[in-house]
């Protein structure tokens, strides 16, 4: 009688430094090849749907910093845009452009420390994370002089936002705008054209349009996949209609083009902000009463497009002073589903990078 | 072709090594070692002069012993660690109280005994903050109506115990008052920096002028 094989089960995490929180993997391996997977969450619930239901609406605006933590500006702006939607605030134009800046450099942020982490996961080591995260520096300062804090902003308010930019933000915007480019040309030059990068991505983790669009993948990974979707062109809030910019498609779908397509977006950002630098009219940021506001009874789910993809509230009021349900839509999570779709069936050494291309932030998935 | 990248990004990295704008820079926390050459440039005298005259000094500063403050400059607005408090603003309203999401600011205020005369306020007797839990989102100092609470510019106040953290009334009584211009913009108008001003006096950080006496005079006369 011959000897048998077995499959191997393997834990990967859930405390694993690739998988950005606590999250677990339950792979089945024969050899080098996955036959089976499972991803584990939930070691990172702090019920914050739950908190919401207790807090009052302003206060709520803290406990959405640290549902993403990479992006904390874009959690905040889609907390207050359902809540706007809901309570019927009109916002001053003026801290819409803020808004718009304050989130595109969110973007660029957290797109930074995606490239930073993919290419560690890749085995670079801590080099292009280094690099990554100086440039992210430079925004984190910047969100210093806006609100004080760098990681948990708590920025924005409903009808507006805390308060006005000093008057020392914008040179160092300007400066860091100008910059910024070049440091985008630097990462390109070391990444998208390197032997090593491309043999690892192209063609890793393919993600058919079809399948995205059924599984309601949104975000990079669903543009990366050759879909055109983006809320801040197919639905516009705030500004976004009078700005002028590109969404970048991939061609495939794999881990390279998720990567690429990243890259481009930052650099899309930087022309976002620029036009609201230029086009940013004069005028009050705040909303008098909304601090304390009461909304009518009613729900209303307002969406933005956050660096991971779509972020949706979903608010039920019932009149009073905080929400009756506070249902929140986080795009790190759906884009999980297809996770076992796309590494089942790959190498063992595909499984981290396919992984770690969808860049999920696990304060998001198990809020 | 194969070998390309790594001749690219050795010339990157050279450039992020030598190309001053690129550079890291390093901070060791929290202090910075400083060799002879930089004390006698901050006396601003010849370093052979500062050798003979400092000559303790300069043994420690070639050991490696002898080290500057360094800190990251911090904007004016940085929502810092302990609550700047003034006293004499706060009437006890406890708006804070009721804004901080964690309720984590007790206040109680003496009993007025008999009908307190208008323009009086009550005195504080308590008022603790837990700021072991506090996150800093500032919601109490923008509740504040009367700009007695100001967030404080501190930072690195870590303690052994978690009893340390909470902050009683004859603390934020005695601590320095360096408020943080966050949601202060009387304070900001001042281009005010707790880095490095001075204190901020109970009179100079509120929004509003204080009535003179004439003025409520002849607004309680009114009523
Ligand atoms: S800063 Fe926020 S958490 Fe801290 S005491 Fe004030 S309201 Fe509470
Ligand atoms: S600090 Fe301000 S909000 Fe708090 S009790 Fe005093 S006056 Fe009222």
């Amino acid at each position: 009688m011959p000897i048998r094989t077995e499959p191997v089960t393997i834990n990967l995490g859930p405390q694993h430094p690739s998988t950005h929180g606590v999250f677990r993997l339950r792979v089945t391996f024969d050899g080098e090849e996955v036959i089976d997977l499972e991803p584990v969450f939930g070691y990172l619930h702090r019920g914050t749907e739950k908190l919401a239901e207790e807090r009052t609406y302003t206060q709520i605006v803290t406990l959405t910093d640290r549902l993403d933590y990479e992006s904390a500006m874009s959690n905040n702006l889609g907390y207050v845009t359902a809540l706007e939607k809901l309570g019927g605030i009109e916002v001053p134009e003026r801290a819409m452009y803020l808004r718009v800046i304050s989130v595109e450099l969110q973007r660029i942020a957290s797109h930074l420390v995606f490239t930073g982490f993919f290419l560690q996961e890749l085995g670079t080591f801590v080099t292009m994370l280094m690099y990554c995260f100086r440039e992210r520096e430079r925004i984190l300062d910047l969100f210093e002089m806006l609100c004080g804090a760098r990681i948990t902003v708590s920025y924005m308010r409903p009808g507006g936002l805390t308060q006005d930019a000093p008057s020392d933000f914008w040179p160092a915007l300007n400066d860091f705008l100008e910059d910024m480019p070049g440091y985008i040309d630097e990462l390109e030059e070391l990444i998208t054209r390197n032997e090593i990068v491309l043999s690892r991505t192209r063609d890793v983790g393919v993600l058919d349009p079809e399948v995205a669009i059924d599984a309601s993948i949104s975000g990079p990974i669903l543009r990366a996949s050759g879909v055109q979707w983006d809320l801040r062109k197919a639905d516009p809030y705030e500004i976004y209609s009078e700005m002028d910019f590109e969404i970048p498609i991939g061609a495939t779908g794999d881990c390279f083009d998720r990567y690429i397509v990243r890259l481009q977006e930052m650099r899309e950002s930087v022309k976002i902000i620029k036009q609201c630098v230029d086009k940013i009219p004069d005028g009050t940021v705040k909303t008098d009463g909304a601090f304390f506001m009461r909304p009518p009874e009613g729900d209303a789910y307002g969406c933005v497009e956050a660096p991971r993809g779509e972020l949706g509230f979903y608010i039920v009021s019932d009149g009073g002073i905080s929400p009756y349900r506070c249902k929140i839509r986080s795009p790190s999570f759906i884009n999980t589903t297809m996770l076992r779709d796309m590494i089942v069936g790959g190498k063992m050494s595909d499984l981290i990078v396919i992984f770690g291309s969808l860049a999920v932030n696990m304060g998001e998935v198990d809020r | 072709m194969y070998g390309t990248g790594i001749i690219r990004g050795l010339r990157i990295t050279l450039k992020n090594l030598l190309l001053p704008s690129r550079m890291f820079t390093l901070h060791q926390y929290p202090d910075r070692k400083v060799g002879i050459l930089w004390l006698a440039q901050n006396a601003d005298i010849n370093p052979l002069k500062y050798v003979l005259a400092n000559p303790g000094k300069s043994i420690r500063a070639i050991i490696g012993l002898e080290t500057v403050e360094d800190r990251q400059p911090k904007h004016p607005r940085f929502r810092g660690e302990e609550f700047t408090w003034y006293e004499q603003r706060c009437t006890g309203c406890a708006s804070c109280a009721k804004y901080c999401p964690l309720g984590i600011i007790r206040i109680v205020t003496e009993p007025s005994g008999n009908a307190m005369p208008e323009g009086e306020k009550y005195g504080i007797e308590v008022f603790d903050i837990d700021i072991g839990r506090c996150m800093f989102c500032g919601l109490c100092v923008e509740a504040c109506p009367y700009d007695a609470l100001h967030l404080g510019s501190g930072f690195e106040e870590g303690t052994y115990k978690r009893e340390e953290l909470v902050i009683d009334i004859d603390r934020l009584r005695k601590s320095r008052k360096k408020p943080s211009t966050w949601f202060r913009p009387q304070l900001e108008e001042k281009s005010y920096d707790p880095g490095i001003g001075r204190d901020v006096d109970w009179t100079e950080a509120g929004r509003h002028e204080s009535p003179s006496s004439d003025d409520q005079a002849a607004k309680w006369a009114k009523r």
